[in-house]
């Protein structure tokens, strides 16, 4: 790519703000500013971690860039096009670009829905022209990609493992070829053993599909290891922004040496 | 899922059981016209208060015995001995048209007249309070079905919008809710009665009238649960990931939320038709229900409001209130039987 290249995501002082309202007609008493002037950069193909403990606002962070929240200001630029106030239907087509795994993979799954169904909703959505035949030849192949096996996709949620759910889960995110994921805490809620095989298997598809992650968690050890870039965030802030070995070696702010304390030292 | 449930419902002894009878009930309900001897208008002012009439097994076929009226002041009627009208089946009767326009001109079984069949009794105008029963039945069993289906249907649409939009459209809809709950029920019931009265005067409408007042009472309930089960699915995971694949908001409520909630509409259904059942009876029992030629159970009970079927000792006449009476119990167990089925923690401790 020609330099200077654009980052595939600049985030420019980032605000959300959540009302918190009261009365018949839901006056507004005040806010919670979950993410309060934020701004980074993601380059195409790179992973960026962001930690921070509970509360700080990553998932809210996350939230924003999927637009599953309104932003309350700021800029969010998608490969340089500003994409922070589009209204529904003209993000539409970055639902297709821009997908989110989360952290429960108990709840992340209808439980009413078989995983063919769940994975096809998004083929149905995006490449609206797959006949059924055609749908479940993609979901077969997706759920290969992912670990599972194609004779998983008639069964319903329930019947598979934290790990395995999860793996669902990538594999309905990577139904619609994006090209930005971010990854809520992914390997939160699982063994540790388990963990580390959704990590592997995160950076596989990476390198396989050329994705770009925006990877969330709460303790420094699973970032630094899957990361180019780390964020670290607190109260809404983003207090520490390093590579990997930088935090790791040398942290500079108060509360990313508090956080890292927090890491088991082998 | 469906057949799932109803697999579990017949494994369990209690739910075999209800539902087993009430779907016999509501199959008798179906084909009254086959089965009830006599129309509901059919009257024999000879044969008042009869009481019923005993079966026998004579020469080879079934027989009723005959009476005489022996004390007319009391309707006290005595057994002729040695005297029986057999009972035919598959008679002949005045046709009529089956669900409106298969024309049928038989029924089950009858007695030749002037012989009169009372399997439960008679009334003060000789009509068959077993064939009546029948027919009564159709009012009574149906109007929680189609209430039920009513409230459902609103319930769900503002509960689900409410909790899943939220905001203004939310706190005026929850506030519409309590309005209508903070009105005692049977005072709101009366009172929107008597002012939609005439707008259904015909007395078929009536029907129609008390299942609009019952589901307009009945909604705000279920509109109010659905909204908090709906608030609560609202943050799971999977609706928002529905919304990151760029999937609209109705389908969401129809695909994601709603199928979520079946089971509770499958409780709250069973447990709340006997609701309905009780209304439409309470509404018949003071007159402003169903009306003449009509029949329910509700109006054979206030038709019964009279001081000599106590002193008299004419239980026959009591009979809707048994069959009100066991209906409610078979629903209420259905529905516990299914709600320990779908929701193991709620599960009432013995
Ligand atoms: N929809 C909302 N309405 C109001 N406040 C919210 C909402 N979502 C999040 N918040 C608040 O915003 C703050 C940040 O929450 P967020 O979920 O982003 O934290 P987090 O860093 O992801 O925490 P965790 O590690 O527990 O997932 C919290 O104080 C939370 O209470
Ligand atoms: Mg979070």
């Amino acid at each position: 790519m020609n330099a200077p290249a654009t980052p595939l995501l600049q985030v420019e002082n980032l605000k959300v703000h959540f009302p918190i309202t009261a009365g018949l007609l839901q006056r507004r008493i005040g806010e919670v500013k979950a993410v309060d002037d934020v701004s980074f950069t993601i380059e195409r193909g790179t992973t960026v971690g962001l930690v921070g403990e509970s509360g700080s606002g990553k998932t809210t962070i996350g939230r924003a860039l999927i637009r599953l929240v309104n932003p309350t200001g700021g800029t969010i630029r998608y490969n340089g096009k500003d994409i922070t106030f589009l209204r529904e239907s003209q993000f539409r087509p970055y639902r297709k670009k821009i997908q989110i795994i989360f952290q429960d993979p108990y709840n992340s799954l209808n439980p009413r829905l078989t995983i063919f169904k769940i994975i096809s909703e998004a083929l149905e959505i995006h490449f609206p022209a797959l006949g059924l035949e055609q749908r479940r030849a993609r979901v077969a192949e997706l759920l290969g990609k992912v670990g599972l096996k194609p004779e998983h996709m008639d069964r319903y949620p329930h019947e598979f493992s934290g790990g395995q759910r999860q793996r669902i889960g990538i594999a309905r995110a990577l139904a619609v070829e994006p090209e930005f994921i971010v990854c809520d805490e992914p390997v939160s809620a699982l063994d540790v053993s388990v963990q580390a095989q959704i990590v592997n298997l995160l950076q596989d598809l990476q390198e396989e599909l050329g994705l770009t992650y925006l990877f969330i968690a709460h303790d420094l050890a699973v970032v630094e290891h899957i990361s180019d870039f780390v964020l670290v965030m607190n109260q809404g802030k983003i207090v520490e922004a390093a590579t990997a070995e930088a935090i790791y070696q040398n942290p500079q702010d108060p509360y990313t040496k508090r956080l890292l304390d927090a890491v088991p030292k082998i | 899922m469906t057949s799932d449930l109803l697999h579990q419902i017949l494994r369990r002894r209690a739910g075999a059981f209800c539902l087993v009878v009430l779907i016999l009930f509501y199959v008798a309900a179906f084909f009254a016209p086959l089965l009830a001897p006599y129309a509901t208008s059919d009257q024999d002012l000879t044969k008042t208060y009869h009481p019923p009439t005993g079966v026998v097994w004579q020469e080879g076929r079934l027989a009723v015995r005959l009476y005489k009226l022996v004390d007319p002041t009391c309707a006290k009627y005595e057994a002729e001995p040695g005297q029986f009208a057999p009972i035919h089946f598959w008679v002949k009767a005045p046709t009529y048209h089956f669900l409106g326009f298969i024309p049928v001109s038989h029924r089950l079984f009858g007695v030749e007249a002037p012989a009169r069949l009372y399997l439960l009794g008679s009334d003060e105008t000789g009509r068959d309070v077993f064939s009546r029963l029948l027919y009564g039945s159709r009012v009574s069993l149906t109007i929680g079905l189609i209430g039920i289906l009513i409230t459902t249907v609103i319930g769900l649409t503002v509960g689900g919008l409410a909790g899943y939009f939220g905001g203004v459209f939310d706190s005026v809809a929850m506030r519409g809710t309590e309005l209508i709950m903070a009105i005692p029920g049977l005072y709101l019931i009366i009172a929107l009665r008597a002012a939609l009265a005439k707008y259904f005067d015909d007395s078929d409408q009536i029907f129609i009238l008390i299942v609009v007042i019952l589901s307009f009472i009945g909604w705000a309930g279920t509109a109010r649960v659905i909204r908090g089960l709906t608030l609560s699915l609202r943050n799971r995971p999977f609706i928002y990931a529905a919304e990151a694949l760029g999937q609209g908001p109705v389908t969401i409520l129809w695909k994601h939320l709603f199928p979520n909630l079946f089971s509770y509409l499958i409780v709250t259904s069973m447990l709340s038709i006997p609701g309905y059942i009780l209304g439409e009876a309470a509404l018949s029992f003071l007159g402003i229900g169903i009306q003449e030629p009509s029949t329910s159970w509700g109006l054979m009970l206030s038709q019964v409001q009279d001081l000599k079927v106590f002193m008299l000792n004419f239980w026959w006449l009591l009979t809707p209130g048994l069959a009100i009476f066991i209906t409610v119990i078979l629903f209420n167990v259905l529905g516990d039987v299914v709600r320990d089925i779908v929701d193991p923690k709620l599960k009432t401790q013995v």
